[in-house]
C-alpha cells in the first residue's frame, strides 16, 4: 500500500493513496463475483481502479485443488492508474489451495486474511502441505488475520433456514463485507444486486445480504490483531463525465452496435463459443433491439461464413474468436479478401498454440493476423489498448471495413476481455458517421468498378434491379469482374488489393508518442492490453531522469505513415510484448530499426517492475 | 415473407443466360441441369435481381457464373453457411444452393448437416456424380465400394453414404431426387422444392463423362429406366415398369418387389406413396438396384409447419425492436454510472 506522508487524525481510518486486493479461492467459491462486486462499488466511489481476473480453464476443478484457484485482483486509488497492479498489499485466501498459489505474489508485510475454516487435514492434503502453515511460522513476514470464515457465516444466515451447502456459499458475501469495512466501501449496491440476481428467491438473496453485512460488522467490532486495521482510499481526480467500470468485451459489443448506427448498417454476428469472447456473443445476443442479428453456428467456419453471406447481402457481417478459431477462419477470410466485402472479425488472444491456455492472455496472434492466410492476403488489423479503448476501436473497423470494402481483423486479448476500467461513457453522437451507400445504378456498372480514391469495389446488392453479378473466389478481371486467368490481370489485381490496404495508411491517425519527448534515448514501443503497464513502467523511469518516451501502436496493418521516422529519432528502441516477439519482428523488417524485444509469456499480463527493469538495464548497457 | 409479384413482361430462359462461356467438359450432366433450371425459372415467374445461387467448390459449383442472376461462388463446402448468413440478413431473397457429392457430402458435410435441420428457406440441389471431377477424378463419399481411382488403385474400401438418406437423417423436411437428362421431371420436381416453405433438398444423378461415365447408366439409360426408375407420386400406388410394384413384405418393415397379376397380388396390395411419411422416405432412399428400383420425384415432404430459421430469427427481432430500435447512449448508461464533476472532493496526496 502507499501510505500518505500523514495519517488524518480525525477518522480512525488510515489514510492509504491505492490498494492491490486479491480475492483467491476455490473456483466454485465465487470469488470472480466478489472481486466485481468490489470493483462496482469502488468504482461508484469515486477512486480510479483496474482489475484482473485470473480463473482456471476448469469450470469446477475438484475442490481444494491448487489447479482449481480462481483469482480476482483488484488496484483502486486515489489517483490515475493503469494496471491491476504488480503485486497485491492485501490476499484473502479462502483455503489452503488458494493460499499456496497465491502467496508467493503477496507483497512482504503484506496483510493476509486466511479462512481458518477451510484449513482441514483434508484442504491441506490436497494443496501439498504436509503441516498447517497458519500453524508454524512460515507466515511471519505476512500480517495475518485468521478468521474462521466458514463459521461466521452460517452463524449470521442460521435464521434463514438454508441448507448447508447454501449457507456456506454464503461465506464470499461475508468475506466481501468484511472487506468493505476495511477500505470503507458502501454495501448498498451490492444488496441490490443481490436483490436483482436472487429476484425468484429473496429468502437467498436476503441470507446473502445478513452475511454481507455480518462481515462488516465482524470487522468494526472484533478486535483485530496488531497492525490490522480500518483503511480509506480517497476519490481519484477523473476528468469530468459520466463514468461507468466496463470491460474490454462489453466495450467491443458496445462499439460494434455503434458502429453499425454510424455506418447506418444492419449488423450479422455468426459466432460459435470459445473462451475469452463468448462474452461478446452473448452481450449482443441479448441487444438485437439495438439493430443486430446473432447467429450461433454450428463451428468457427460457419460463423465467419454467415457473416460474409450477411456482407454479400449488404448487411454488415461480423464474427468474434479467439486464436483457434482465427486459425479455421483463415479461408473464409481470404474469400472475403478476393471477393472484397467488408468484414470485422474481432480475435480476443489468449495463450496459444493449439488449445494452449484457453483461459490466459497473450499477444501471440499478431503475425498470424497480419500475415496468416494463403496467397497475397492483405487486410487491416486493429489492436486495442485499454478495455475502454476497444468501444473505440470497434467502431474504427466497422468504419474501415466498410469505406474500403474489406475485412478487418480487430485484436484484443484476455486480459482486456476480462479486465475493468472506469470509463468515460461516450455520447455517440459525437461521433462522425460514416453512412454507406450501396450501388443502385446500373450504367456503367461492374462488380470490381472501384472508388478512384479508397479503390474499395462498389458495394452491389441482391436484390438490385439491373445490378446481377457474380463473384467468387476465383480471380477476377479488373475491368469486368468476371473470372481471368490472365498472368497480367492477376499481377494487377494482387497490386490493387495490397494498395488498398496501403491506403488505408492515409486515413489514420499519425503515431503519437503518448508519453514523454519527441526524441530520445529510447522509445518503449508497445500494442494492445501492456499500454498500462508500459505507461506506468515509462513515468518511473522518466521520474528518474532516464530520457524515454512511450508510443503505442493501435494500427497494426497498415502502421501510421510517421512510425519510421518516429522510430529512428531515438537511439533505440523495445518493444515488450506477451508473445516471443512479434511487432518487434515486423518493426525490425519493415524500418530496418535494430529494435529489441522484452518478450513475457507467462499467459499474465507484464508487472511494470519487469519493464522498468529492462528499460534501466538497457540504458545502463548502452 | 411477402411473395414479389412477376416480372413483367415475363421472363424468358435467355433472360437467365449470363454472358459467360460454359466451360464444362463436353457430354457433362451439369449442361443439362442448368438448361432445366434456365427453363423453368421463367415458368416459376421469379425476379432475376432477387434470385441468388450460391455454390462451394467442385465442378457444379460452377454454376452461378452461368446464370444471369446474383451468385456467389464461395469455397470449398461452406455454400450453405453463407447462404444462411445471406438468408438471415435478407430472408426475402429466393436462394438456390448448388453443390456436388464432395462439397456437400464430404468437406462440407457438417454444414449440409446443420442447414438441413435448421429448415431454412431455400433450396439445394447437390449433383452427384460419385466422383471428384474437378480435382481429376479421385473417389467422393457416394462412390461405390470397390471403386478405382487415382486414389484408390486397389478399389475403395470406404464405405458410401446415400445423399437422400443423409438429408432425411437431418431432419430434411423435403427431400427429392430427379435425373439430369430428365429434364421434364427434374423441373417438375425441383418446382415443388421451391414452393416448399422450407428446405427444398434435391439429389440430381449426374453423370460425368470423363471420370465416372455410365455411373447411372443401370437405371438411367434409356432401355432400362422405366424398369429401374420408381416415379413417386404423393397418393398413387407403387408401380413401374410393366407390372412391377413394391409392397411391404408382410409382418416386417422391409419392402419387396412384387409382380401385379402374379400370386394373387393385385394394385391393392401395393404401398400407396405417403409423401409426409419420414420412416417411408427412409425405406425409399436406400432402395437400390438391381433387387429394386431407383425412386425418384419427391421422397418426402414434411407436412408439420417448422419456422424457418431466418423467418424464426426476424421474427424475434421484431419482437426485440417492437419498440423502435434502441438507444445505443441510453444502453451504456444503464446500470452502475456515476458522474465525475469538475472539482472532486477526494483529497489529493500531498
Amino acid at each position: 500500500m502507499d501510505t500518505f506522508a500523514s495519517t488524518n487524525s480525525t477518522s480512525q481510518r488510515e489514510l492509504i493513496e491505492s490498494v492491490v486486493i486479491r480475492f483467491a479461492g476455490d473456483s466454485g467459491d465465487g470469488m470472480q463475483l466478489t472481486g466485481s462486486q468490489f470493483s462496482d462499488t469502488t468504482a461508484l466511489m469515486g477512486n480510479d481502479l483496474s482489475t484482473l481476473p485470473d480463473f482456471p480453464a476448469e469450470i469446477r476443478a475438484p475442490a481444494g485443488t491448487t489447479f482449481g484457484v480462481s483469482g480476482f485482483q483488484v488496484h483502486f486509488a486515489a489517483h490515475d492508474i493503469m494496471t491491476p497492479g504488480d503485486a497485491p498489499d492485501v490476499l484473502v485466501a479462502m483455503n489452503p489451495a488458494a493460499l499456496k498459489v497465491n502467496l508467493r505474489d503477496l507483497k512482504p508485510g503484506g496483510l493476509l486474511v486466511v479462512n481458518t475454516g477451510a484449513f482441514t487435514a483434508g484442504n491441506l492434503k490436497k494443496a501439498g502441505y504436509d503441516k498447517n502453515p497458519l500453524e508454524d511460522s512460515s507466515l511471519d513476514g505476512y500480517r495475518l488475520l485468521k478468521i474462521d470464515i466458514t463459521k461466521h457465516t452460517l452463524q449470521s444466515v442460521e435464521s434463514f433456514g438454508l441448507g448447508n451447502k447454501e449457507a456456506v456459499r454464503a461465506k464470499n458475501m461475508w468475506t466481501l463485507g468484511l472487506m468493505m469495512w476495511m477500505f470503507g466501501r458502501e454495501r448498498e449496491s451490492t444488496a441490490e444486486w443481490l436483490r436483482g440476481k436472487f429476484a425468484k428467491n429473496p429468502n437467498i438473496a436476503e441470507a446473502n445480504i445478513a452475511a454481507l453485512n455480518a462481515g462488516h460488522v465482524y470487522g468494526e467490532t472484533a478486535e483485530m490483531p496488531q497492525g490490522i486495521h480500518a483503511y480509506e482510499v480517497p476519490k481519484a481526480r477523473l476528468q469530468e463525465g459520466h463514468y461507468r467500470n466496463v470491460t474490454g468485451n462489453e466495450a467491443t459489443a458496445w462499439g460494434l452496435l455503434t458502429g453499425g448506427k454510424l455506418a447506418g448498417l444492419e449488423l450479422v454476428l455468426g459466432s460459435y463459443p470459445i473462451t475469452p469472447a463468448s462474452t461478446i456473443l452473448h452481450s449482443l445476443s441479448n441487444l438485437r433491439a439495438y439493430g443486430i442479428t446473432t447467429f450461433q453456428a454450428e463451428d468457427e467456419i460457419a460463423a465467419v461464413c454467415a457473416a460474409i453471406g450477411a456482407s454479400y447481402a449488404g448487411a454488415l457481417g461480423i464474427t468474434t474468436t479467439s486464436g483457434p478459431g482465427l486459425a479455421l477462419k483463415t479461408e473464409a477470410i481470404g474469400l472475403a479478401v478476393s471477393t472484397e466485402l467488408p468484414l470485422v472479425v474481432v480475435d480476443v488472444q489468449r495463450g496459444g498454440p493449439s488449445t494452449g491456455l484457453p483461459t490466459k492472455t497473450e499477444q501471440s496472434d499478431l503475425l498470424f493476423a497480419v500475415y496468416g492466410r494463403n496467397g497475397d492476403c492483405p487486410l487491416v488489423v486493429l489492436a486495442a489498448s485499454t478495455p475502454g479503448d476497444c468501444f473505440t476501436m470497434a467502431v474504427e473497423a466497422v468504419r474501415l471495413a466498410t469505406k474500403y470494402m474489406t475485412p478487418v481483423i480487430l485484436l484484443t486479448d484476455g486480459f482486456l476481455a476480462n479486465s475493468a476500467e472506469p470509463w468515460k461513457i461516450p455520447d455517440i453522437n459525437s461521433f462522425e458517421p460514416f453512412p454507406v451507400k450501396h450501388r443502385t445504378e446500373p450504367a456503367g456498372f461492374h462488380p470490381f468498378l472501384r472508388d478512384p480514391q479508397t479503390l474499395a469495389r462498389n458495394w452491389a446488392v441482391p436484390g438490385t434491379p439491373g445490378l446481377e453479378h457474380r463473384i467468387g473466389g476465383l480471380e477476377k478481371n479488373y475491368d469486368s469482374g468476371n473470372i481471368s486467368y490472365d498472368p497480367d490481370n492477376h499481377h494487377k489485381m494482387v497490386k490493387v488489393r495490397a494498395a488498398k490496404i496501403a491506403g488505408v495508411g492515409d486515413d489514420i491517425p499519425l503515431q503519437k508518442i503518448d508519453q514523454g519527448d519527441d526524441s530520445g534515448d529510447l522509445l518503449v514501443v508497445g500494442w494492445g492490453s501492456t499500454y498500462g503497464a508500459i505507461s506506468s513502467a515509462v513515468l518511473g523511469a522518466r521520474k528518474a531522469g532516464l530520457k524515454v518516451s512511450h508510443a503505442h501502436i493501435r494500427y497494426m496493418h497498415p502502421m501510421p505513415k510517421n512510425l519510421g521516422e518516429v522510430l529512428k529519432r531515438f537511439k533505440h528502441v523495445l518493444v515488450p510484448e506477451m508473445n516471443n516477439g512479434m511487432l518487434v519482428k515486423i518493426l525490425r523488417s519493415d524500418y530496418l530499426v535494430d529494435a529489441r524485444g522484452l518478450n513475457k509469456i507467462a499467459g499474465q499480463p507484464f508487472k511494470i517492475a519487469e519493464i522498468e527493469a529492462e528499460i534501466r538495464g538497457l540504458l545502463a548497457s548502452a | 415473407m411477402t411473395p414479389l409479384d412477376p416480372p413483367n413482361p415475363p421472363l424468358t430462359r435467355k433472360d437467365f443466360t449470363s454472358d459467360q462461356e460454359v466451360r464444362w467438359c463436353p457430354g457433362c450432366g451439369d449442361y443439362a441441369i442448368l438448361a432445366a433450371v434456365q427453363r423453368m425459372l421463367p415458368e416459376l415467374g421469379v425476379r432475376r435481381e432477387n434470385t441468388v445461387f450460391i455454390s462451394g467448390i467442385g465442378c457444379s459449383s460452377r454454376f452461378p457464373y452461368y446464370m444471369n442472376t446474383y451468385g456467389f461462388h464461395t469455397i470449398h463446402g461452406r455454400a450453405p453457411a453463407i447462404a444462411t448468413g445471406l438468408k438471415l440478413a435478407n430472408p426475402q431473397l429466393d436462394v438456390w444452393l448448388i453443390t456436388g457429392d464432395g462439397d456437400g457430402l464430404s468437406i462440407g458435410g457438417n454444414h449440409l448437416m446443420h442447414l438441413l435441420r435448421r429448415n431454412l428457406n431455400l433450396q439445394i440441389i447437390l449433383f452427384n456424380n460419385r466422383i471428384y471431377g474437378l480435382t481429376k477424378g479421385q473417389y467422393s463419399p457416394t462412390s461405390l465400394l470397390g471403386k478405382r481411382s487415382p486414389s484408390s488403385p486397389m478399389g475403395s474400401v470406404d464405405n458410401p453414404i446415400a445423399p437422400a438418406a443423409f438429408a432425411l437423417g437431418c431432419g430434411a423436411r423435403f427431400v427429392a431426387r430427379g435425373v439430369d437428362t430428365d429434364a421434364k421431371n427434374l423441373i417438375a420436381t425441383l418446382t415443388r422444392a421451391h414452393e416448399f416453405q422450407g428446405t427444398g433438398f434435391v439429389e440430381v444423378f449426374q453423370n460425368c463423362p470423363v471420370f465416372n461415365d455410365g455411373a447411372f447408366d443401370h437405371f438411367t439409360a434409356k432401355d432400362v429406366a422405366a424398369q429401374q426408375q420408381l416415379h413417386l407420386e404423393h397418393g398413387k400406388p407403387m408401380r413401374f415398369g410393366d407390372d412391377k410394384g413394391l409392397r411391404l413384405r408382410p409382418g416386417s418393415l422391409d419392402i419387396e418387389v412384387v409382380t401385379v397379376g402374379e400370386n394373387g397380388v393385385t394394385e391393392a396390395d401395393l404401398l400407396v406413396h405417403d409423401e409426409t411419411n419420414r420412416a417411408q422416405a427412409f425405406l425409399l432412399a436406400n432402395l437400390e438396384p438391381p433387387a429394386f428400383p431407383v425412386a425418384v420425384g419427391v421422397l418426402f415432404r414434411s407436412d408439420e409447419n417448422l419456422v424457418p430459421f431466418e423467418v424464426g430469427m426476424h421474427e424475434q427481432n421484431k419482437q426485440a425492436r417492437a419498440r423502435g430500435l434502441g438507444d445505443i447512449n441510453a444502453l451504456m448508461r444503464k446500470g452502475h454510472t456515476w458522474k465525475v464533476d469538475g472539482d472532486p472532493t477526494g483529497d489529493q496526496p500531498g
